[in-house]
């Protein structure tokens, strides 16, 4: 059998860390091979080994089973191999064309020939099944069209094994059946795909082949057809998974958090959240279903003092929280793993351990008469790396250089140790792997199990429907229906969501 | 190569290929470069008096790399130095021809209205940041033109009567000492070297150390996250101008109470404050690096003025070398990556 691509025993390493030992990875003409792996276990550094961004210290790459020496992108390209980056390389005032051709431009008489270059761009995309618009502004087209966008810039160029990066991690549920689609017919135009991704369900409906690695090792190839989804998360996490998490019984208690008639309007005006209800008691998880940008970002930031709330009362523990200010209402017993964790969870530019101590450096025994006392915020940050299974090289590694599960672990254990009566976790699983999304889910039960009270914010309804104690629909800022995760269905959730009030079901309907 | 010894090795690989470079620029021109480099080491540390003022020229240069680091540090640029130097200057000035004090009370007056003087000057671009998110370069450059001039009117109309410069300040407000004079053969330094290297100190205190230098520091990189933890976003803005400017007021407290004992009036800029910009490019926005950079600059520029006398090279070649420096450091991803390829080839001769 023929390989378009080998990497063999490949091992790299950078300070303090080994990114690649021992992995191997051969592609066959027209496969769709995946490469499975958590985030961090070496699969970016690996692409970029191949791609000729990285030299590897050992090992061998062969090209239709020659060696060859990839030592810039340059060769890669010229090899064949392209690229589609999970975060778009793309100049968003320029045509899909002009964006298509950027470094490879057809010239005549020393002016770009556009006309010859949209027909060229017209052909590659109907030979494809990559309907795009030659001549529209990358600015004004969906995401999923800029991908396609990006994957005609490798087929410009010639490409024969293209490399997908989370492909699907930016795409509508349409979008990514259009996608594979296109993974089809470019197979059958005899390209063959490496799909870098670390989710199950697309491997098992789309792959040929995949690729395991575990902690920068590889761990084998294995034949699709001839494994199962649970086996496969095995041996990425290296440890039994479980996909249903498993809890007892809530024994909910006292109401913590209560919101009654909430209202908070955005800067043009709207009412993003109108008159919303909602009470979160100890001991329980509630979460909030819903799609994006229904009231769900402004509800937290009203409730964690980030914005300004125009109407209403929002109380933990019988305290009004509106009136404080954000730290305030940290101090009174909130925890908040925000939804960007760029955004606000984490200061990049920090180390991890400076981030660990970002609510309570300024507290003694973090600090006294105004100076930081690092050894305490030092032994703090090594307590929480090892407790949370953050993987670093060092407490001192810049924020920046972690993978997102780590940094999220690195919040999630900065917020669940100051112990709060109240949880709130925005998307605390976005972009995670499944070690990492089970790691998270049962902390959060852990959480709920000591009593404490969690508000749990997802738009993946399989989160909300595994971890919630009660489910709160929102739709346009409101609280439409709470419903009991045991007694209702993705479709019906579904339907709320989109704003269906035509029956509210189980559960308690104290909304 | 470990981090450090690369953050360390840019600067100084910038200053070698200024130098390389305008010892070209000099054989172009006719001028004999070891002539012009003798002239100028002899012109620094050749005689005594010439340490002395090479030490008084460091003194302004570090507290004013020290508050365009500082503002860098927090994530703000603050190109004002210049005009909180000028104020500083001022007013540490106006104290001291104002009062009639004992010295142990008039010299820290003077020192202090300098200072604040300049932290007020920064208050303005950094409040107006934190309240109406004006960008602070615009407004500090502004303000830079306000102190000249308004530090010129007040000199002729408020502190003297329409003269070109006020009297000299009394010995109780001077930072000059006979002690230091008779020692470097009766040359202008003066203490205010001491008060440069606590604030080299008060720098990195203020920001490795304690809780205010975290936040200040935690709002500069990420203000959303500063915000989640809690953080006054607003406040901190205008903290790091204040403590920036606080240094810029010291810079010209340093001419007024050391180097000169006056103020004159000025027909344009002093140029320390925008020395001060490259001086932090130079020194990384460390406080060290900052010490070792204010060091480089009050060398080359004290030096360069005996390079006309002995060796008939203009002294303007020294401040194209300056210049050339600068362009360097900041052109550091060219050096970056000369230094990559070094140090991979290195590398592979050593497999083989």
């Amino acid at each position: 059998m023929e390989y378009v691509i080998e990497m063999l025993n490949i091992r790299k390493e950078f300070p303090g860390i080994v990114a690649n030992n021992n992995i191997t990875l051969q592609v066959k003409k027209g496969e769709i091979h995946a490469l499975l792996g958590e985030n961090g276990a070496g699969k970016s550094t690996l692409m970029n080994v191949l791609f000729g961004l990285y030299q590897p210290e050992k090992g061998e790459i062969r090209a239709h089973g020659k060696p060859v020496n990839i030592s810039n992108p340059n060769v890669a390209n010229d090899l064949g191999i392209g690229m589609v980056h999970q975060h778009f390389m793309l100049i968003d005032t320029f045509t899909v064309t002009e964006n298509i051709i950027l470094g490879k431009e057809t010239v005549n008489k020393g002016k770009i020939d556009l006309k010859r270059a949209e027909k060229e761009v017209k052909e590659i995309s109907e030979r494809y099944g990559l309907a795009v618009d030659p001549k529209a502004k990358v600015a004004n087209i969906s995401v999923g069209m800029q991908q396609r966008v990006e994957i005609l810039k490798t087929l410009y160029r010639g490409a024969e094994i293209l490399i997908f990066d989370e492909p699907t991690a930016v795409l509508t549920p349409q979008e990514i059946t259009e996608l594979i689609s296109i993974f089809r017919t470019l197979i059958k135009e005899g390209k063959s795909i490496i799909l870098i991704t670390h989710k199950l369900k697309e491997i098992m409906e789309v792959c040929d082949r995949v690729t395991v690695i575990r902690k920068g090792e590889g761990i084998g190839t294995y034949n699709v057809s001839e494994t199962n989804p649970n086996e496969l998360a095995n041996l990425m996490v290296g440890r039994e998974v479980t996909f249903k998490t498993d809890k007892k019984e809530a024994t909910p208690k006292e109401t913590v958090l209560k919101i009654t008639d909430l209202t908070v309007k955005d800067s043009r005006g709207i009412e993003v959240v109108n008159s919303l209800n909602l009470d979160v008691r100890a001991g329980e998880i509630v979460g909030i279903a819903g799609v994006d940008g229904n009231g769900q970002s402004e509800l937290i930031e009203a409730i964690t003092g980030l914005i300004k709330t125009n109407n209403g009362s929002i109380t933990l523990n019988g305290k009004e929280l509106s009136v404080l200010t954000p730290r305030k209402i940290t101090e009174s017993g909130i925890g908040h793993i925000p939804q960007d964790r760029h955004k606000h969870g984490l200061v990049l530019d920090f180390s991890i351990g400076q981030n660990m101590a970002l609510q309570s450096y300024y507290k003694p025994p973090f600090s006294k008469n105004g100076f930081l006392n690092q050894k305490v915020i030092d032994k703090k940050a090594s307590e929480l790396i090892e407790e949370f299974d953050v993987r670093t090289p060092s407490m001192h590694t810049p924020a920046r250089a972690l993978s997102g599960g780590n940094q999220q672990k690195a919040i999630i254990g900065r917020e669940v140790d100051r112990n709060p009566d109240l949880l709130i976790a925005a998307q605390p699983t976005r972009g995670l792997d499944v070690g990492a999304i089970e790691f998270i889910h049962k902390r959060l039960i852990e959480q709920r199990d000591k009593g404490k009270a969690v508000l749990l914010i997802s738009f993946e309804l399989e989160e909300i429907l595994n971890v919630s104690d009660r489910i709160a629909v929102i739709f346009d800022g409101k609280i439409i229906a709470i419903v009991n995760p045991k007694e209702t269905t993705e479709q019906e959730l579904g339907l709320l969501m989109a704003g269906s009030k035509a029956k509210k079901v189980g559960g308690e309907n104290n909304v | 190569m470990s981090n450090t010894v690369r953050k360390i090795s840019i600067p100084i690989i910038s200053v070698l290929l200024g130098i390389i470079v305008g010892t070209i620029i000099m054989l172009i021109t006719g001028y004999n470069p070891i002539d012009a480099y003798n002239a100028l080491w002899y012109g620094a540390f050749g005689e005594v008096y010439y340490t002395g003022e090479v030490i008084r020229q460091i003194t302004p240069l570090i507290l004013a790399g020290l508050a365009v680091a500082f503002a860098f540090r927090t994530g703000l640029f603050n190109i004002g130095v210049e005009g909180q130097l000028i104020v500083g200057w001022l007013a540490a000035v106006w104290v001291g021809v104002a009062f009639d004090l004992p010295k142990v009370i008039h010299l820290p007056l003077a020192v202090l209205a300098g200072a604040a003087a300049g932290a007020l000057w920064a208050f303005v671009p950094g409040f107006l940041k934190a309240k109406f998110r004006v960008h602070e370069v615009i407004v500090s450059i502004m303000m830079n033109y306000i102190a000249l001039h308004v530090s010129n009117y007040i000199i002729r109309n408020v502190i003297t009567d329409k003269a070109d410069r006020t009297e000299n300040i009394p010995p109780s407000a001077s930072l000059r000492s006979d002690f230091l004079a008779e020692m470097t053969d009766y040359s202008r330094l003066h203490w205010g070297i001491l008060i440069a290297l606590a604030c080299v100190l008060i720098m990195w205190l203020i920001l490795e150390k304690t809780v205010k230098g975290y936040e200040l520091k935690a709002v500069g990189f990420n203000q959303h996250a500063s915000k989640y933890a809690g953080m006054n976003v607003n406040r901190n803005i205008i903290l790091s101008m204040v403590i920036s400017g606080a240094f810029a007021g010291l810079a010209g407290v340093m001419e007024g109470l050391g180097t000169f004992e006056y103020v004159s009036n000025k027909g344009g800029f002093t140029g320390v404050g925008f020395d001060g910009i490259a001086v932090a490019l130079l020194g990384a926005n460390g406080p060290i690096g900052v010490l070792l950079a204010a060091c480089l600059f009050g060398f080359l520029k004290v030096g360069a003025l005996n390079m006309p006398l002995e060796a008939q090279v203009p002294n303007e070649m020294v401040d194209i070398i300056i210049a050339l420096i600068v362009f360097f450091v900041a052109s550091s991803y060219m050096i970056r990556l000369l230094l990559d390829r070094l140090s991979k080839n290195k590398r592979k001769k050593g497999e083989k």
